[in-house]
């Protein structure tokens, strides 16, 4: 006999890089019709209709594309940190309560799952630039890693402190927390919390305004400039995957998931996740990307300490 | 002190993010302002500097205002537009009787630009004595070979292209 939890992950997995694939296709159309509109021009438009199918043609143009391996790189660690990075977020997705029933895997600490994997990323990352024997690459990859190890701290601190209000990293429990209405979400009872983890998960996932990895004015695409075809593909899907996770965990933490008047259920989560990615793809295309010093000093002088308040904040709330 | 002030700038600061947001929020609702532009031309087309072309006469068509002077010739900084006068026709015999010369006709024989040449400056336009000159509007002009803008615009004239055809000649 299969042991039925395995077959319940395995079944897990496969929608998982469905929903992650099918969502990047749907993400890249979304983001570039919402950049098109922001800038008053209608974005993609003469590939079906109001150029539905475009996606799918970038899709098709990136797999028919030669894989190339620059000169002078490491071959092995060069193709294997675009796996790298796209195979963690499949299973950061598992542990996320979509739905009352829709749960790949109901873990005790399936938040701490998300955050050792998410960090991940950032290694493949450095992978990727150190590989590729290229100094834009180098650059990039070089920026990441101070980006995402110094992000990782207030965010660490703002999950902290919902963890601190529910008493659980169980991301069902979390969100049978929160009650069916607004108010009783925690992003109205810890807004500071949300704040700060909105700005930190904008930053993990390297996206606009903290998008320095591959900051295209200054190191041309930055860790992933070598790449060609679907090595960079990869990499692309794994941005939108990410912002599908950070989204996602926004959501249960801060939104109260799956929760919502009239008729809870996945829709009420989807809503609110897709709210969330559009506020990010919006936050792209009005903000200028933040310089590299500034963007330390927001985390260590502005982030790190606010968030820490925002325990003490926290952990009186519990109190009282 | 120095602490307050940056808070009140970072606060500041967070006001004009929404603002911001608040911008390209209220452009997102907004009406494109782009056309498609195959299918749509933009409607100010009568400002557009095409290369030059010949004004016709008021009743024919086929004939240039143009006098054959020159005067574009010379005021051109690119050096670009030769005038070729026509040549006066022989003689009839009873001309050649009465001693009379035949005349010329005014309008050029060719009327050659090169178009490569031309930096749409409009000083032939504004020294024609004829006001026998003026700016095409075609907009979708495009060739294969440098020999593509070469234009004679008096047969460019006579052969009457509908305006905005494709082909440059």
């Amino acid at each position: 006999m299969i042991d039925p939890q395995l077959l319940r992950i395995l079944i897990a997995l496969v929608g998982i890089l469905g929903f992650v694939a099918l969502n990047a296709l749907a993400l890249v159309y979304a983001e570039r019709k919402i950049a098109g509109h922001v800038q008053r021009r209608p974005g993609p438009y003469e590939v079906g209709p109001h150029g539905i199918l475009q996606p799918l043609a970038d899709a098709l143009k990136l797999m028919g594309k030669q894989l190339t391996t620059p000169r002078d790189a490491d071959p092995v660690i060069f193709w294997l940190a675009p796996i790298l990075c796209f195979m963690p977020v499949a299973l950061c997705i598992l542990p996320i309560p979509f739905g009352p029933n829709l749960i790949a895997l109901d873990l005790n600490l399936g938040m701490v799952l998300i955050l050792a994997f998410a960090g991940l990323g950032v290694l493949s990352i450095c992978l990727a630039g150190w590989g590729s024997n290229n100094k834009w690459g180098l650059l990039g990859a070089a920026r990441a890693v101070a980006q995402n190890v110094a992000y990782e701290i207030p965010l660490l601190l703002a999950v902290l402190s919902v963890a601190f209000m529910t008493g659980s990293l169980n991301l069902a429990t979390i969100t049978e927390g929160q009650g069916t209405w607004p108010w009783q979400w925690n992003v109205l009872l810890n807004p500071l919390g949300f704040i700060i983890y909105f700005i930190c998960a904008l930053a993990e996932t390297n996206r606009a305004p903290f998008d320095l990895p591959e900051a295209e004015s200054e190191l041309t695409a930055g860790f992933h400039t070598e790449y060609s075809g679907m090595g960079f593909g990869l990499f692309f899907m794994a941005e939108y995957a990410n912002m599908i996770v950070a989204c996602s965990v926004a959501t249960v933490l801060f939104l109260g998931g799956w929760n919502g008047p009239f008729a809870p259920g996945w829709w009420w989560f989807l809503l609110k996740m897709y709210a969330l990615i559009f506020l990010i793809i919006q936050i792209r295309w009005t903000y200028p990307r933040v310089r590299f010093d500034q963007l330390l000093n927001l985390c260590w002088r502005w982030l790190v300490p606010l968030a820490l308040l925002n325990l003490v904040y926290v952990t009186i709330i519990v109190k009282l | 002190m120095y602490r307050l002030e940056e808070i009140k700038r970072a606060a500041q600061g967070m006001w004009s993010l929404i603002a911001g947001l608040n911008i390209t929020g209220k452009y997102f609702l907004q009406p494109n302002v782009t056309i498609h532009y195959p299918r749509q031309e933009v409607d100010n087309l009568a400002t557009f500097r095409g290369h030059i072309e010949l004004i016709p006469e008021d009743g024919d068509p086929l004939t240039p205002r143009c006098i054959s002077c020159g005067t574009c010739a010379k005021a051109c900084p690119s050096g670009c537009i030769t005038v070729t006068k026509q040549k006066a026709p022989a003689p009839t015999p009873e001309e050649v009787e009465q001693g009379i010369k035949p005349k010329a006709p005014k309008d050029p024989e060719t009327f050659r630009l090169d178009f490569t040449l031309c930096s749409l400056c409009g000083q032939c336009v504004m020294s024609c004595p004829a006001d026998a000159i003026k700016f095409s509007q075609n907009i979708n002009i495009a060739g294969y070979s440098r020999q593509d803008f070469y234009f004679d615009l008096v047969a460019r004239l006579r052969s009457r292209l509908p305006k905005h055809i494709n082909k440059a000649e």
